[in-house]
């Protein structure tokens, strides 16, 4: 029998950092479903293989290019796959999707030092490149079929986000119970708010989810937009519009808070979350682009060192200044 | 039920069960003790006896070398055998260490006592300096100069400490169970001392029994606090919120809020002083963990090698047992040793022994669990980089120096990363290039 000694404290819970992106990527799995039953069996197989790709690529970089023998798949670089194919059309091109996803773990999360040390969000990182580089795949649009023959007889269509864009709210033709279900036309995963709150209710109760994130950006969005709504409903849509139409669930619920690129306390979480929703609107708004969910995430993700740093908790027993 | 806490820490697997119930039984007297001159924070005792000396129970063995310092005297009747150096666990040096083996029973050398009405308050001070009382919780700060504060300190309220938030320990709970009484004759001396009228003890409701207990008999006298049962509701600052509702600021004290903290065990040694004058040489303890065969509590005389503790009442290890971690303490903040002979001293409210898990740390994924759970309000994460950064002076801006080192961080991270490791280092390191100043 042997002393083993060590650091305290000598009771470590059992959680570990592949049953966090396990858990993720079960939260993840009602909105594809959703996805593959609306969009076709094409979108089946580019998560399926958004998944597997993401793990085998990380698997490349750091066995192959960083020389980390020891290391074994965490779950992390599938979720990234599986983010990323849910921000994309439901048409792209598989290997348009790789190229992405090279982009999103080569460059947007090894470069700056893998897990835990990326500074944007891998997956919109990476459709931010393919939407740079293949603008035309990104903004092909098509209405959900809702069958299992997508490639039969398929037709393009613009987003509600897009619509409401182009000839006001009359031109938008999906109801809200559509829009809530995910019959509409838009990215693979960003549909169904339904399947994604059910999702989301999951990370809620298993603790996995920074919560202050989604209420502040969300709540923003919803405030900001009711007051643009009063001056010009015409124009600007309903806030339920903006709410249920676009990536802004997706977005909220799931890219935002993803935790290594989102602020550590409850305070900063908070600016985070309503930086997110100002630039939102910002984007939807006055931009040229009709939906600005995922640059939003992005741009507050460069924020995240500043914000960590100005919203430190208060020490116990500290007086206020 | 209402029940009092403070924001932030953990739930770990409590492991109560395993000694709860069994009543405290007195061990049977060792036939050799070692016993260290440092059992207090601050300056090791000045050994006063030699090789070949006879010596008595009770009897003066080291004497206070400073004003931070205390009394250290024999736990057995016997004959001095060896005064040499041996590395202490506890504070991480190696320290003057006296052996004695015993040649009989009990003679005892009894300090000066009686009816604690018939005392001053000096001299109940200066009997509970004799008897070489410390904190029994763990800190084994020396009592007597915790119940003298400065005179501009007010101190209007006296908080005694049952709370046992540490995993596996029921020590505390079999004493508030068994001997209220003497807990209480405690508390009245210590009320005398300190001039107090408010006293509460505080519980954490996993005990509810002695809660209950206390209630019915204390009733009018003390305050009983059921605390909720989270990890480190026994720690000082974090009970003294859960009770008062008032905050120690940074880099303070208790006596900076008029409180006074106490562990119900120190009662006990108070009033064995006092009335019964006998010195600190024995205490209970708490036996426990998954590698031994029968958990328990025991009243032990300190000096005790726990490898005769493990032998002898908590009938030896489990067969089969490849590696074990055995600690002085509880699994949350207790020290592992690195050699069984190592004897217990004043502090030990238990001895818990665990069967190691290999884990492998990752990077942090910025869960910021460690943010939420830190009940000091730190940011865990970031004391960790920039300890490893040796970023001494931003790590001690944002808290460094206020992490009362509770392990609720280390404990809740995914990513097995250990904050307080790091953190314990850097503290040293930080003092170390300091040179011992104050700021």
């Amino acid at each position: 029998m042997k002393l083993v000694t060590g650091a305290s404290p000598h009771l470590r819970n059992d959680d570990t950092t592949t049953k966090v992106m396990l858990d993720v990527i079960i939260a993840l799995i009602p909105a594809l479903i959703g996805a593959w039953y609306f969009f076709g069996f094409y979108a089946f197989f580019l998560s399926i293989l958004g998944a597997v790709a993401g793990e085998l690529i990380e698997l490349f970089i750091m066995r192959g290019l960083r020389k980390d023998k020891t290391f074994t798949p965490n779950g992390s670089a599938a979720i990234t796959g599986l983010l990323l194919v849910m921000n994309l059309s439901p048409d792209v091109p598989w290997w348009i999707m790789i190229i992405g996803l090279v982009f999103a773990l080569g460059v947007a999360k090894h470069a700056f030092g893998g897990l835990g040390m990326n500074i944007f969000n891998p997956a919109l990182a990476g459709r931010a490149f393919l939407l740079i580089s293949f603008p035309v795949y990104m903004t092909t649009w098509y209405s959900p079929t809702l069958s299992f023959s997508k490639w039969i007889d398929t037709q393009t269509t613009a987003t509600p986000l897009a619509l409401l864009k182009e000839g006001g709210i009359s031109n938008v033709n999906v109801s809200y119970f559509d829009l809530f279900i995910g019959n509409r036309a838009g990215s693979i995963g960003e549909t169904s708010v339904l399947l994604l709150l059910i999702g989301f209710i999951y990370l809620v109760v298993r603790k996995r989810i920074k919560l202050m994130i989604p209420l502040t950006y969300i709540g923003t969005v919803f405030l900001m937009s009711s007051l643009f709504y009063l001056i010009n409903p015409e124009k600007f849509g309903s806030p339920i519009l903006h709410i249920l139409a676009g990536g802004l669930i997706l977005g909220a619920l799931f890219m935002a808070t993803d935790m290594v690129t989102s602020p550590m306390t409850p305070k900063g979480q908070a600016i985070f979350g309503v930086g997110c929703g100002v630039m939102t609107l910002m984007i939807r708004y006055f931009a040229g682009y009709p939906e600005g969910v995922s640059l939003s995430i992005l741009l507050m993700n460069s924020f995240v060192p500043l914000i960590d740093r100005y919203t430190q908790p208060r020490i116990f027993g500290e007086v206020k200044p | 039920m209402k029940l009092a806490t403070f924001k932030g820490g953990v739930h770990p697997p409590y492991r109560k069960e395993l000694s709860k119930t069994s009543a405290i039984k007195v061990a049977p007297l060792p036939e050799k003790v070692v016993i260290f001159m440092q059992q207090h924070a601050g300056a090791p005792a000045k050994v006063v006896v030699e090789v070949g000396q006879k010596v008595k129970t009770g009897q003066v063995i080291g004497e206070p070398n400073g004003f931070i310092s205390g009394y250290v005297h024999s736990p057995v009747t016997g004959t001095v055998t060896d005064v040499k150096k041996v590395s202490n666990v506890i504070y991480g040096v190696a320290v003057e260490a006296v052996t004695i083996e015993r040649t009989g029973e009990d003679e005892w050398e009894l300090l000066p006592h009686g009816d604690p009405e018939k005392f001053s308050k000096e001299e109940l001070l200066d009997i509970i300096k004799q008897a070489g009382i410390v904190g029994l919780g763990g800190a084994m700060f020396p009592t007597h100069v915790k119940l003298n504060p400065p005179k501009d300190k007010k101190i209007d309220t006296l908080i005694i400490n049952g709370a046992e938030c540490e995993p596996y320990l029921t020590i505390d709970h079999r004493v508030m169970l068994e001997k209220a009484e003497d807990i209480f004759a405690g508390i009245e001396i210590v009320k005398k001392i300190l001039e107090v009228e408010k006293v509460y003890i505080g519980i954490e409701d996993n005990k509810l029994d002695a809660i209950e207990h206390l209630k019915k008999i204390w009733s009018g006298k003390v305050e009983v606090v059921p605390l909720k049962t989270k990890y480190p509701q026994g720690a000082e600052k974090q009970l003294i919120y859960a009770i008062t509702n008032r905050k120690v600021p940074r880099g303070g004290l208790p006596m900076d809020v008029g409180v006074v903290v106490q562990n119900v065990s120190t009662m006990i040694a108070i009033k064995e002083a006092v009335v019964d004058g006998k010195p600190l040489i024995e205490r209970g303890l708490t036996l426990t963990g998954e590698a031994i065969n029968t958990p328990g509590n025991w009243w032990v005389r300190i000096g005790t090698p726990i490898s005769w503790l493990i032998d002898n009442l908590a009938g030896g290890f489990k067969e089969n047992i490849e590696n074990v971690k055995v600690l002085m303490g509880g699994p949350m903040m207790g020290i592992p040793i690195n050699n069984l002979d190592t004897p217990i001293v004043k502090g030990n409210n238990g001895i818990t022994t665990l069967i190691p898990k290999k884990e492998k740390s990752t990077f942090c994924i910025r869960c910021s669990y460690c943010v939420t759970v830190c009940p000091m309000g730190l940011q865990p994460y970031l004391l960790d980089l920039l300890s490893k950064k040796r970023k001494f002076d931003d790590a001690v801006e944002i808290g460094l120096l206020d992490c009362i080192e509770c392990g609720s961080c280390s404990y809740i991270c995914p990513a097995k990363i250990e904050h307080v490791k790091s953190i314990k280092l850097a503290k040293k390191v930080y003092r170390a290039l300091r040179g011992g100043r104050k700021k």
